[in-house]
C-alpha cells in the first residue's frame, strides 16, 4: 500500500468525480424530462404515435449503451450534428436512460386498480384531471422508487464516457494508472467515489419516495 | 308526454366477435326506480355501463334527459361533452372504487369541488349533510382502509350523490360484500328509493328488486327478455326464460 498515491489519488480523483456528478446530473434531468414525455405519449389514443415510442423504446433498450455513444458522437457530425463529447453524453445517456425509466413510470401508473379511473371518469373528471387527481398521486411513490433504480443504473453507466476523451472518474483513473502502475489502489478509489454518489442518490430518492407514499392509515 | 330521464334507442355493444347487447329499447322515467335482473353475461352490466358511456356503445343511441349521450362529435368535443354529462349520472361499483389516498370527507368533496365549483365549505357541508344521511358522519376523517365493505360502499354512495346528479345507477352494489354487510346497504337505498330519485339497479337480488322497485326488467344474452312490475313480473312470469331464471333465484 502506497499511502502517498492513495492521498494524491483521492485529491485527484475527487475532480473527475465532480466531473461524472456534473454528468450524471445532466443526463438524470433529461432523462427524467424525456421519460415523461415518452409516458404521455404512450398513453396516447393515437395508435401511430404508441407505435413510435414503443419502436424507440425497445431500440434504446435492445443496443448496446457505447455503441448508441459512438453512433451520436462518430456518427453525428456526417448528419450535421456536432457535439462536444460531454454534450454527446449528456444526450446519449440522457435518452438511454429516459427508456428504462418511461417503463418503469408507465408500470407504476398501470398498478393502479382501474376501478379508480372509471370512478373518476364517472364523477365527471377528464383523462388529464384524473391522472393528475388520482392516479399520480396513488403511484408517484412506486415511480420514484422506480427512477431511483434506474438513476444507479445512469450513474454507473457514465463510465463510457471515458472512451471519448471526458475527464471522468474512469478517464482519471485509467491516467494515473499508467503512471503509476498501481491499479488496485486506483480503480479501488474510483470505484469508492462511484459508491458515494450511488449512496447520496439513492438517499435523496429515498426521502422523496417517503414524502410521496401514502399516510399509514390510507394504507390497506 | 313527459320526456323520459333516461332513454335506450337500439342499444348494441359488440367486444370482438361477441355481440353483448344486441338491440335494447330502454325508456326509464324521472323518479322511476329500475331493476335489471338476468343471469351472469345477460348484459345487464354492460347495458348500465354504456348509460355513462363507461362503455362505448357500438351502436344505437342513449339520451338524458333529452340530450343525446353519446353525441356525434369527435375528440376534443366528444371528452368535453361526455364529461359534462357523466356528472349528472352517478354510479356506485361492485368494488366501490373508493379514493384510497383522500380521507371519506375528500372523496366526497373532491367532485363537488373540482368539477361543480362549490368552495370547501359548501362542499364539506354537502359532505356531511350525506354522511348523516348514510350514517357515517364520524368516519369524515378516516381513509377507506380504514372502513368495512359496507361502510365503503355507503360512502361510495353518498360520494355519488354529492354530484347531485339526475339519476343513480347502481351496479350490484351488494355482491361483493359480507352477507352480513348487506342489509345496511340496501337500507340506504331504500332511503333513496323513498325520496323518488331516479335509479337504474342492476341486482341478483331477487327480494330486494321486489320490494324497493317499480319496473323490473329481465335481461338474457343481451336482450330484454321480459318486463313489467316487479310484483307481476316475478309471481307472473310469462317467458319460459324469465321462469326459469327466477326458479332458481327466488328459492334461494
Amino acid at each position: 500500500m502506497d499511502l502517498d498515491l492513495i492521498m494524491r489519488t483521492t485529491q485527484f480523483l475527487g475532480e473527475a468525480a465532480l466531473m461524472t456528478l456534473a454528468l450524471t446530473a445532466g443526463s438524470l434531468v433529461l432523462g427524467i424530462l424525456a421519460a415523461g414525455a415518452i409516458v404521455v405519449a404512450r398513453l396516447s389514443r393515437w395508435t401511430a404515435v404508441r407505435a413510435l415510442v414503443a419502436a424507440y423504446v425497445s431500440v434504446m433498450r435492445g443496443t448496446p449503451l457505447l455503441v448508441q455513444l459512438f453512433v451520436l458522437y462518430f456518427g453525428g457530425p456526417q448528419i450535421g450534428l456536432t457535439l462536444s463529447p460531454f454534450a454527446a453524453g449528456v444526450v446519449t445517456f440522457g435518452l438511454n436512460i429516459a427508456a428504462y425509466m418511461s417503463e418503469g413510470l408507465r408500470g407504476a401508473i398501470l398498478s393502479v386498480d382501474k376501478g379508480q379511473t372509471e370512478a373518476a371518469r364517472t364523477l365527471g373528471f377528464g383523462r388529464l384531471a384524473t391522472m393528475f387527481h388520482f392516479i399520480l398521486p396513488q403511484c408517484a411513490a412506486l415511480m420514484i422508487r422506480s427512477l431511483g433504480v434506474n438513476a444507479v443504473i445512469l450513474i454507473k453507466g457514465t463510465a463510457l464516457i471515458s472512451t471519448i476523451g471526458v475527464v471522468d472518474l474512469t478517464y482519471s483513473a485509467q491516467r494515473i494508472m499508467t503512471s503509476s502502475s498501481q491499479p488496485f489502489e486506483v480503480f479501488g478509489i474510483a470505484a469508492a467515489y462511484y459508491m458515494l454518489i450511488v449512496f447520496g442518490l439513492t438517499r435523496i430518492m429515498r426521502l422523496a419516495e417517503r414524502r410521496f407514499a401514502l399516510p399509514d392509515e390510507a394504507r390497506a | 308526454m313527459m320526456t323520459p330521464m333516461v332513454e335506450l334507442k337500439g342499444l348494441r355493444k359488440v367486444f370482438g366477435r361477441l355481440e353483448v347487447l344486441r338491440g335494447i329499447d330502454m325508456s326509464v322515467d324521472k323518479g322511476q326506480i329500475l331493476s335489471l335482473i338476468g343471469p351472469s353475461g345477460s348484459g345487464k352490466s354492460t347495458l348500465l355501463r354504456s348509460v355513462n358511456l363507461l362503455e362505448t356503445p357500438t351502436g344505437g343511441e342513449v339520451w338524458l334527459d333529452g340530450t343525446r349521450v353519446n353525441a356525434d362529435l369527435k375528440g376534443l368535443a366528444y371528452e368535453r361533452h361526455v364529461n359534462g354529462l357523466r356528472r349528472e349520472m352517478q354510479m356506485v361499483f361492485q368494488q366501490f372504487n373508493l379514493f384510497p389516498h383522500l380521507t371519506v370527507m375528500q372523496n366526497l368533496t373532491i367532485g363537488p369541488m373540482k368539477l361543480l365549483g362549490l368552495s370547501k365549505a359548501e362542499a364539506e357541508a354537502r359532505g356531511e349533510e350525506l354522511l348523516c344521511k348514510v350514517g357515517l358522519a364520524e368516519k369524515a376523517l378516516a381513509y377507506p382502509a380504514r372502513l368495512s365493505g359496507g361502510q365503503k360502499q355507503r360512502v361510495a354512495i353518498a360520494r355519488a350523490l354529492a354530484m347531485r346528479p339526475k339519476v343513480m345507477l347502481f351496479d350490484e352494489v351488494t355482491s361483493a360484500l359480507d352477507p352480513e354487510l348487506v342489509d345496511e346497504v340496501n337500507a340506504v337505498m331504500k332511503d333513496l328509493a323513498a325520496e323518488h330519485i331516479t335509479m337504474l339497479i342492476v341486482t341478483h337480488e331477487m327480494r330486494f328488486a321486489a320490494e324497493v322497485t317499480d319496473w323490473a326488467v329481465f335481461m338474457d344474452e343481451g336482450m330484454v327478455v321480459e318486463e313489467g312490475p316487479p310484483d307481476r313480473l316475478f309471481s307472473d312470469p310469462e317467458h319460459p326464460r324469465t321462469r326459469s331464471f327466477l326458479r332458481k333465484h327466488l328459492g334461494a
